[in-house]
């Protein structure tokens, strides 16, 4: 209590003073002696045959290093890339993973696969002798949409894979839903495709690599989400590195979204480089490289179909996806589309039968990974849209239909037909306090107001859960996770009593600096800025599983929370003795210890200073020093969930759409830092929003090209598409960890693809349509109106 | 990017004199040049910068004339008194071109001698008939663009200015690129004494005039004039976010809208 940096104060963020005075440490900001830059050569076909390649003319240029292929890779027996998931089929056969070499050889599956990588002292000199390099390709015919790839004479990916299929999945009993869907008074229907999307954070992944001779030992600098566990794969799996012999730094990272968290190619060639030559290494990717080099998200295709009683009771739910891999298995690819994707699709809903089947497909495209949401928007889209079908079939209230399978807040913890159990929620108070925000009941003037002026309007809503805090190791071990995904923090209390906190989990622009001191500074009765978050470095903070899938609060929080907990612990017995009292009697308040119904008491720093001078110390029953370690495993995932609300008003004449108002009531359980929630939550719909109106990675069916491969042509959303948000919190604590906590890094871009496209629906249901894909923009809005001609009838 | 040698000279027959060189090229506000040498699509050995050039600055009107130099930047038409009270749709142009950054450095010169097909001051130039008056010789604006990226301009040309005349009424309607905010479509429509001017960019390989619509307006002013003239899709341009189908409708769409907001007063 009266602590104004705890759990709950919007202080403002600690790191960014350094940010805004441009004194960030990135990656590219770092120099060191006798650097050399690298840049890669990238096949510029889809698909083709590697004969050979020259590079003559590049090592004939003074100043360049060297000129290293994927045959030398070879040569020196580095491993492929590693997948972190081995999810099984339907047949109860492990997925197809075919190799992934760091650089091609023989053969390259999408523009943008690295073929070469150019040495020189100097960048401008690495590229010139990038183009100088002659490749002989020989071309073969590509395929990019997962349709075509699983149509038989497809080109195959990979030879040995002739159906490209690499894996065909499922969740749910089949049977059970199969009866469902024989008794249902009405099956609503949808097919829809999930748009690939390209993460494009604002900083281009970047990888330095350094070898000292003298001590054996290799340093890798990149823009990771996950130092530690590229430590591992890459040390391990790729290059053979004795993992105390490895170093992995990732310092200050510009943005990840997903992008950041997998394990690349290009930090292990660098570093593999960097060791044979005997010089440091630098590669930063330009941002055209990042297009067709950074791996994309989303891209399904799927069916679905709803069954329900003649009230609109959900019966059961039936689901085929096809999910594009790419080229290759990123690390947590085969995860995203299937575990991440399938146990969601239950919603807030009470449907008893669920049955889902996903064909996980190669493609001659940019490997497709997670990326912000990660399978958990495409099963919202899916869901929310599928029930605004439904409703619009069987002429029931959108609203209404949804109350009707609603979730009741008395019936949590509630199992699913789908693998998870939500330990807590209040669908239905979030979606009252949505409506109400969003004046649901008003909406009928507004769009009345709006065709006065010869335009549509349409209000829209959806509902989620997410599954996040990844996640119990013991059910990722079974749904084929080949790493553990609990997370570790260190809180090294100094005798000054300032505190340092050693986490494994990484920040890239979330804030953990600030959030997690707010954590300390709470139970500790110490304000935030004598606490120090140091993350990034496999050298200074014990092994860690990184940040992604909003598990930083939930997983590493409480990791944090509980060597806090440990630190107050210890602090008591010092107390005890120190006091000379027994140590059920030392109560710790306000930063304080004292015993109980006395005025005897001593501060905090007191004790620390204790610790490290244990002049007058209980040595027989106690250590020196004040530090403590956790890891923690959470037995659950956590279950943010919202309703969220949005209003478009769309342009006839030109397809245009234009998003009015923006409302979301998410329950993220206990908020530590609202001021960095909301700004979460305005980055993260906004990203959906994206996805929904104006973002699209195109490739060309036929060359396999990247159409949408520059800002130019790939439209990232911008502030001034966006209005102003209104966010509130509803939150239900969290039930199976201390702080209550959920997550809400992922929570924006979960729920408004859907919200917003549902807006756009029902703004066009005078015309008689039903669906949009995404993104809902200009030209296809056009040619749906063309299409359906005339309004069928003035709302 | 490519090393080179760089020159800043501070007339325009100096800048001629240096443009001759092997290798040389102008560079007014990099906007285009740069993003080109640094995909080394461009790799000039000697750079001229034109803007210690006090000549190809500035912005008059003198009797029915607008005269802008080359080297004049988007936010300097947009935000200009003189634009704004001579041709209010010139400035309302250029404070709609990309974004902040492309209009504190992109000139006119620069954006007239790149002939982007999706570029709006082209629409602007072949809309009010204007005159680019180059070191050597005055183009009239029907002779200028010969096709994408292409104009008439000799090698080591340089454009000093731009003279337009002062139209009774115009507008510009714009119907932007979500991702480049370029034009997909726009057009610029003027009604002179003479009669009305309609030139549409983004949809052709360069800037054209369609005299229907010209003809039909110059009969009446009216947004209702544009029914039933039709750009056939034919041969306009297409891309991931505008088909030409959709471009042919748009010119029709952006047409009339120009129109209202001439005729309104909004000129
Ligand atoms: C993100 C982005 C968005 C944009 N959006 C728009 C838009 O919406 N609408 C639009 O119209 N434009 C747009 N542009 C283009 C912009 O308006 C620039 O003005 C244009 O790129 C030209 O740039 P510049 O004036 O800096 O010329 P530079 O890039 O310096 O030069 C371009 C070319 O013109 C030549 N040149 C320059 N000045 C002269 C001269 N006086 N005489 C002869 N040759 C000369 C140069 O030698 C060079 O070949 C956009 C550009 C970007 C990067």
């Amino acid at each position: 209590m009266g602590n104004v940096t705890g759990i709950g104060a919007s202080i403002l963020r600690k790191e960014d003073l350094r940010f805004i005075t441009g004194r960030g440490n990135y990656v590219a900001d770092i120099k060191l002696p006798g650097m050399t830059f690298a840049v890669f050569v990238r096949s510029p076909h889809a698909h083709a045959k590697l004969l050979g390649i020259d590079a003559t003319a590049a090592l004939a240029m003074e100043g360049v290093v060297a000129v290293l292929t994927g045959a030398d890779m070879k040569a020196d027996n580095v491993g492929g890339i590693p997948c972190g998931w081995g999810i099984t089929g339907k047949d109860g056969l492990p997925m197809k993973e075919p190799p992934h070499p760091a650089m091609a050889y023989e053969k390259v599956r999408h523009v943008g696969d690295p073929v070469a990588l150019v040495i020189a002292e100097t960048v401008d000199l690495a590229r010139l002798a990038a183009d100088s390099v002659v490749v002989d390709y020989e071309s073969l015919p590509a395929v990019v949409g997962v349709l075509e790839a699983l149509r038989p004479g497809a080109p195959a990916v990979f030879e040995d894979i002739p159906d490209n299929l690499c894996c065909d999945w499922e969740i749910g009993d089949r049977a059970a839903t199969d009866k469902a869907f024989a008794g249902a008074a009405h099956v609503a229907k949808i097919s829809l495709v999930n748009n690939r999307l390209v993460g494009n954070p604002m900083e281009p992944r970047a990888a330095i690599a350094q070898y000292e001779r003298a001590t054996d030992r290799t340093t890798l600098w990149s823009t990771s989400q996950f130092p530690h566990v590229v430590k591992l794969l890459m040390g391990n799996f790729v290059l053979g590195i004795p993992q105390h012999k490895l170093r992995v730094v990732a310092p200050d990272v510009g943005g990840g979204f997903g992008v950041k968290q997998f394990h690349y190619a290009e930090e292990a060639v660098v570093t593999w480089a960097a060791r044979r030559l005997g010089v440091p290494v630098k590669w930063v990717s330009e941002r055209s490289e990042g297009f067709v080099s950074d791996a994309q998200g989303r891209d399904h295709v799927s069916e679905a179909e709803l069954a329900l009683d003649e009230t609109g009771k959900f019966l059961g739910l039936r689901v085929r996806t096809l999910a594009n891999m790419g080229g290759y298995l990123s690390t947590f690819g085969p995860n995203i589309p299937t575990n991440l994707y399938g146990p969601l699709l239950a919603g807030v809903y009470t449907t008893p039968a669920i049955y889902c089947e996903v064909k996980v497909v190669f493609t001659n495209t940019v490997p497709v990974d997670a990326y912000r949401g990660a399978g958990r928007p495409e099963a919202t889209f899916l869901l929310e849209r599928l029930v605004d079908v439904a409703a619009s079939d069987m002429g029931m209230d959108r609203v209404a239909i949804r109350r009707h399978n609603m979730i009741q807040t008395s019936a949590y913890p509630y199992q699913t037909p789908v693998m998870m159990e939500y330990d807590s929620g209040d669908p239905s108070g979030c979606l009252d306090r949505a409506l109400a925000l969003g004046d649901w009941d008003g909406f009928a003037a507004r769009r009345a107001e709006s065709a006065k002026r010869g335009k549509y309007r349409g209000i829209g809503l959806a509902t989620y859960v997410e599954a996040c805090g990844l996640a119990p190791s013991r059910i990722a071990g079974r749904l084929g996770a080949r790493g553990g995904l609990y997370e570790s923090a260190t809180v090294r209390v100094h005798a000054t009593g300032d505190v340092t906190v050693l986490i494994g989990t990484h920040c890239h622009g979330q804030g953990h600096e600030t959030t997690f001191a707010q954590i300390v500074s709470d139970k500790l009765g110490i304000p935030a800025d004598k606490i120090e978050v140091v993350f990034g470095d496999t050298d200074k903070v014990q092994f860690g599983m990184g940040t992604y899938g909003s598990r930083s609060l939930s997983v590493g929080g409480s990791a944090l929370a509980k060597s806090v907990d440990k630190v107050i612990l210890k602090g008591r017995k010092i107390a005890a003795h120190l006091l000379e009292a027994g140590e059920p009697d030392i109560v710790f308040e306000d930063g304080k210890f004292s015993v109980a119904g006395t005025d005897r008491s001593l501060r905090f720093d007191e004790i620390c200073l204790a610790a490290y001078i244990p002049h007058n110390y209980p040595l027989e029953v106690l250590e020196p020093g004040l530090e403590e370690q956790s890891f923690y495993d959470p037995i659950n995932f956590t279950f943010p969930g919202g309703a969220h609300v949005a209003e478009v008003e769309i342009d006839p004449d030109t397809g245009t759409v234009d998003l009015l108002s923006y409302v979301a009531v998410d329950d993220i359980g206990t908020v530590i830092n609202p001021m960095i929630v909301a700004g979460q939550l305005h980055g993260g719909i906004t990203q959906g929003a994206g996805q929904a109106l104006c973002e699209s990675a195109v490739y060309d069916d036929a060359s396999g090209q990247l159409l949408s491969g520059s800002f130019m042509d790939y439209a990232m959303p911008r502030a001034d598409i966006m209005p102003n948000m209104k966010i509130l919190t509803h939150s239900t604590r969290c039930t199976h960890n201390d702080l209550g906590v959920k997550g809400c890094g992922e929570v924006g871009t979960i729920g408004s693809p859907a919200t917003v496209i549902n807006a756009v629906v029902d703004a066009l249901s005078p015309l008689g349509i039903t669906h949009v894909d995404m993104p809902a923009a200009p030209n296809r809005i056009w040619r749906l109106i063309q299409a359906a001609g005339l309004p069928k009838a003035a709302e | 990017m490519q090393g080179f040698t760089y020159h800043r000279p501070t007339s325009v027959a100096d800048a001629v004199v240096l443009l001759q060189s092997e290798g040389a090229s102008g560079i007014a506000g990099g906007m285009t040049l740069l993003p080109v040498m640094k995909h080394r699509l461009a790799t000039p050995l000697a750079l001229v910068d034109l803007s210690g050039i006090a000549a190809l600055g500035g912005i008059e009107v003198d009797g029915e004339t607008l005269t802008i130099g080359a080297m004049v930047r988007h936010v300097a038409v947009a935000d200009s008194p003189v634009v704004a009270a001579a041709i209010p749709a010139l400035a309302a142009l250029a404070a709609g071109i990309g974004d902040p950054a492309v209009r504190n450095r992109g000139t006119i010169g620069g954006v007239l001698a790149n002939a982007d097909p999706s570029a709006d001051y082209p629409a602007a130039v072949a809309g009010l008939g204007a005159t680019i008056v180059t070191d050597r010789r005055e183009i009239a604006a029907e002779a200028m663009f010969t096709g994408l990226f292409a104009t008439v301009l000799a090698p080591g040309e340089l454009i000093v200015a731009v003279k337009f005349p002062v139209p009774l009424a115009a507008a510009y309607a714009k119907f932007r690129s979500p991702a480049s905010r370029y034009a997909i479509v726009g057009v610029f429509v003027a009604r002179f004494a003479a009669g009305v001017r309609v030139a549409v960019t983004g949809a052709r390989p360069s800037v054209f005039r369609v005299p229907e619509m010209e003809a039909a307006l110059s009969a009446r002013f009216d947004p209702a004039a544009l029914a039933g003239i039709a750009i056939p899709p034919d041969g306009l341009n297409g891309d991931i976010h505008a088909e030409p189908a959709f471009r042919a409708h748009l010119v029709g769409v952006m047409a009339a809208r120009a129109v209202a907001a001439a005729g309104s007063g909004a000129a």
